[in-house]
Formats: C-alpha cells, structure tokens, sequence
C-alpha cells in the first residue's frame, strides 16, 4: 500500500511541484494551503510523513507543529520543516518544538525525496 | 586594600604631582606636617571639613579623593581594559590606582568615553537585530526565496524527466512562466527598498510618514491651492499624483488638503505676509487682525515660502496623545521621525493650558545654537457636541530669534535619545549620547 505524505504550503507552484516528484515516486500526496484545516486533517489522515512549510496563513508551522507533538497520535509523527529563512534561530526553533528534519528554500527536489525516504525509513 | 586607604595615597600623589611640599600643604590646610604624613600614609582616616579641605587645597573635587568616585572608576577602567584588542600594547594594570589618584579627570574622561563606547555598541547591535527582523524585509526575502524554490522545483521536473504527459508539461511551464514574472517584481521591489535603505531615505511604512514626505517633497508650499480659483479640482490633482501606497494616506491627505485650501482663503499670501511684518509675525496680533483662529496662523505662516518670509519657520503639530501628525524641520530645530519628542518643548505647556497662547525662547541642543522664538496653542473641540470626546489639538511654530539676551532662553532637546542635555527633571529615557538620566 503506498504511503502517504501530507504536504503544507502555501505558495501553490511549490505545491504542485513537490506533489508531483512524489506522487511520480509512488506516494500518497495530500496537499493543503491553510494550517487549521491542514492540523485538523492531519490527525485524521494520520500521514507517514508531513512537510511543513514555516510561513502560513492563519496559523505558523511552529504552532501546528508544537500542537501535533502535543497528541499522543501525532507525537512521534515524522516532521519535515520548509522554510525560506536559513538563520539559526528559525532552525532552533524547529528543533525545540520538535521537528524531525529542517530544509531552507531554496531546495532541490532530489532533497527533498531523500528526506522523504529517510523519515519513514525506506 | 580597602577604598579608605586610598584617600592617603590619592593626595599623596595629587600633592606630589603639583609640586607642593608636604609642609605647605598641610599650613594650608591648618595641620601639623607629621599629621598630613600620617593621612598621607594612610594612617589616619580623614573625612569632612579636613577632607574638603584638603580637596580644595589639591584642586580637586572632595568627590574624587572619595572613595565611592574612585572605586567606581576603578570598575570602569577594569571593565575598558578587559574589552582591550589585543592588537594593542597592554595596559598597565598593576598602576591603574596610581592613575585614577593622580589624574582623576583624565581617568574620568576616559572612563566616560568607555560607557558611552559600550552605549554607542549596544545600539548598534540593537539596529542591525531590527534590520534583520525588518518585516518589510523579512517578507520580501520570503517572497524572493519562495519563487526561486517553485522555479528550481519545477524547472528540474522540466529537465530532468523524459517522458512527462504534455498537459503536466503546460501546466509547469505556465507555472515557470509566472514564478519569474512574480520573481522578477520581488526582486525589483526588494532593490528599490534597498536603495531606498542606503541612500538614508526612509521607506515609508506608514500613512503619517508618506504624509510627511508630501509635504517636503512640496517644501510645504501649494501653489495650486493659493489662485482664487482653487478648489476640489486642484485637490484631486494633488492626490492624483501624490503617489501614495496607503488608501489611509489619501484620506488623511484630502483632509489636510481642504484644511490647506480654507487657510488660504482666509489668509492670502501677499496680505498675510504684508500684515506680519508689521505686527512682527506675532500670531495672536495676526489671529487678532484677521479674525481667525491662531492655528490657522500659525499653519498658514510656516507654509509660506522662506524666500518670501525672508526667514525659515518651522512647524509642529500634535494631537491629544501628544503624537506629531504634522512637522517642518528647520536646521536650527529636529523634530524627530520616530518616537516621542522632547517633553520640555512649550507645545506641551500649550497643551496644558488649551487656549492660552504660549510664547518662549529657546534653543535646541545638539544643533548649531540658534535662539528661537516659539510660539505654541491649543485648541480643544467638541466635534460631537456637548456629550462628545474633546479633541485636543496643540500646534508650535519656531523661527530665528534675533538680539534676544540668552538668559531668557531655554534649552531644549529634540528626543531623549538623542540628547546628551545632563541634570534634565523631563527625560524619559536614557541617551545614547551621554549616561545622564
């Protein structure tokens, strides 16, 4: 059964390009703009994997991600981080709330298909 | 060794440096030469009318043969040299009290130059942090970055994969396609800010500021408004070109526009300026002459051009929160961009005492001193009637004082941090410029 993937972002173009690498690679992508509903749909989905993009409307990644470690079901959920910005902070950040990779913009679809592969360990 | 003990020694030194002998010093000061031995050895703790005596004697102030002067001092200079490059040659640690004994002022000096080094860095750090959390900034780098990871994404689909279905095709090259449009404005929007940034122009970010760039950028004057023929047409063609991003910044413009054209009505130029030199620009006798109100004098005569009133006038503006919503700089008179402005200015007695006119002499600090003559109101109105807010406006004009005797002038700052005005009872906040508060 393929896996999915439960990408958050907002730019739409980034969207597109991203679900297609993974869905041609044979993943599930589910794609969505808007943290609430992308929070809500996650504990629903249950993903194999969530990239999460920093800057969103209506609500952070940072929120939706310390939100997600904060359900037991959604706990240990491999996390990956985008973000436009590359300072440190924005890293640690993600670190402390508990993401589990973080990639800055402007990144190559090889990488990300990597980082894909190595959340869930295939 | 305790402070105390360093009184002895301090005048020991001070005395040694001058050149007075110890017998001198000590029929000057009423003692007996072994007794001034046994002080300057430290021997005998001495303190009040002695010591002031002593301080008096050595030219000095009792302060600095004290020990709580000395040892902060002492701290300070520590403190300078921990932070010393090490390209430099070592300081002399081991004679740094010898130092501060003998040459208080220098070391005094020094120590200042010191905190106001450290002061000075601790702003800078504090700007370069804004400037890398400037959300102008911040979303313009996100934008930029965020377009080239599309076109970086979906350029590499394009090129790197053989076979893909020709609708998947269009559709990536359509997104290609806007990305760079989109790319292309945000990197043109990031320049001009930029530009903006190093050529010390201020981006303006908000309805006030676009507003105070009109009004400089048309050195306060319309001649479009001042033919008796002005009206809404010429209002509107100002707008028109006014070029302003904000929709708050038209409003506001349109309303002080109006206001502009109802002055000029009621006070037109070439009279206007006949009458004030006769009255020597005196306000109130204007307001008085005219029959209209002193703001409107007031905005009226710091609108006119320099070349006409053969003097600059500046002009402030604020409302009951004490913010400026309008400002005309003069060389002699800052008014500053951001923040409050200095409390002591007499726009702030005007305020106060709504409907008293205040007049007073000043001069700002930190600038070339030039006296000027203020003259500052306040009006409050009830646009709502009697159960409505008051709504308090106070507004200052300034212009060069001439032959007027500097005692009966005061000084004024243009805002906390930016003046080094000591002993001020009004100041908020520290300076940046000096360590008094």
């Amino acid at each position: 059964m393929a896996k999915t993937v439960l990408l958050i972002e907002d730019e739409p173009n980034i969207r597109e390009a991203i679900r297609f690498i993974l869905s041609r690679e044979g993943w599930n992508v589910e794609t969505h703009s808007d943290g609430q509903t992308a929070f809500e749909r996650t504990k629903e989905v249950r993903p194999d994997v969530v990239i999460l993009d920093v800057m969103l409307p209506n609500r952070s990644g940072y929120e939706i991600l310390q939100d997600l470690r904060g359900f037991t079901e959604t706990e240990t959920l491999p996390i990956l981080m985008l973000t436009a910005r590359g300072q440190t902070k924005d890293r640690e950040l993600a670190e402390r709330f508990g993401a589990s990779r973080f990639m800055t913009k402007p990144f190559s679809n090889t990488e990300v298909l990597e980082s894909v592969r190595e959340l869930v360990g295939s | 060794m305790t402070s105390h003990v360093l009184v002895g020694s301090r005048i020991r030194d001070r005395r040694s440096a001058l050149g007075i002998k110890q017998s001198d010093l000590a029929r000057d000061v009423g003692i007996s030469p072994s007794y001034l031995n046994l002080i300057e050895h430290n021997r005998r703790r001495i303190a009040g009318k002695l010591l002031s005596d002593l301080a008096r004697a050595l030219g000095v102030e009792v302060a600095l043969l004290s020990e709580g002067v000395e040892a902060q001092l002492l701290v300070s200079l520590r403190d300078a040299a921990s932070m010393q490059s090490i390209e430099t040659e070592a300081v002399e640690l081991d004679r740094l009290e010898e130092f501060v004994g003998r040459f208080p002022g220098w070391a005094s000096l020094l120590a200042g130059r010191h905190k106001n080094g450290v002061a000075l860095e601790q702003t800078v750090e504090a700007l370069t942090d804004r400037l890398s959390h400037d959300p102008i900034l911040s979303e313009a780098l996100h934008e930029v970055l965020s377009k080239v990871t599309s076109i970086r994404s979906t350029s590499s689909i394009l090129a790197q994969s053989d076979e893909i279905d020709p609708q998947w095709q269009r559709r990536f090259q359509t997104n290609l396609f806007e990305d760079a449009e989109l790319l292309s404005k945000g990197a043109q929007a990031l320049v001009s800010y930029l530009d903006g940034a190093q050529e010390g122009g201020v981006v303006a970010t908000s309805a006030q500021e676009e507003l105070d760039g009109f009004w400089a950028r048309h050195d306060y004057y319309l001649p479009l408004l001042e033919t008796p023929y002005a009206g809404d047409e010429q209002i509107e063609q100002l707008i028109a070109g006014c070029g302003f991003g904000l929709p708050a910044s038209r409003i506001m413009l349109n309303r002080q526009l109006q206001e502009y054209l109802e002055d000029a009505r009621a006070l037109p130029e070439i009279s206007l300026v006949t009458v004030a030199e006769q009255l020597e620009w005196d306000p109130l006798k204007l307001a008085n002459r005219f029959k209209v109100s002193m703001l409107q004098v007031m905005r009226r005569l710091a609108c006119i051009p320099e070349v006409v009133t053969k003097q600059p006038i500046g002009r402030v503006t604020c409302d009951g929160t004490g913010g400026v919503t309008f400002r005309k700089e003069m060389d002699s008179f800052a008014i500053p961009q951001f923040g409050a402005t200095c409390p002591l200015w007499p726009l702030y007695q005007a305020m106060t005492r709504p409907g008293t006119p205040v007049r007073t002499f000043i001069f700002q600090s930190g600038r070339a001193k030039q006296n000027l003559t203020a003259y500052a109101y306040a009006e409050q109105k009830y646009p709502e009637g009697f159960d409505g807010a008051p709504v308090l406006e106070a507004q200052m004009i300034v212009f060069p004082a001439n032959g007027v005797q500097d005692e009966t002038v005061s000084e004024v700052g243009a805002n906390c941090r930016i003046c080094a005005r000591r002993a001020c009872v009004a100041r908020r906040e520290p300076s940046i410029l000096s360590d008094a508060f």
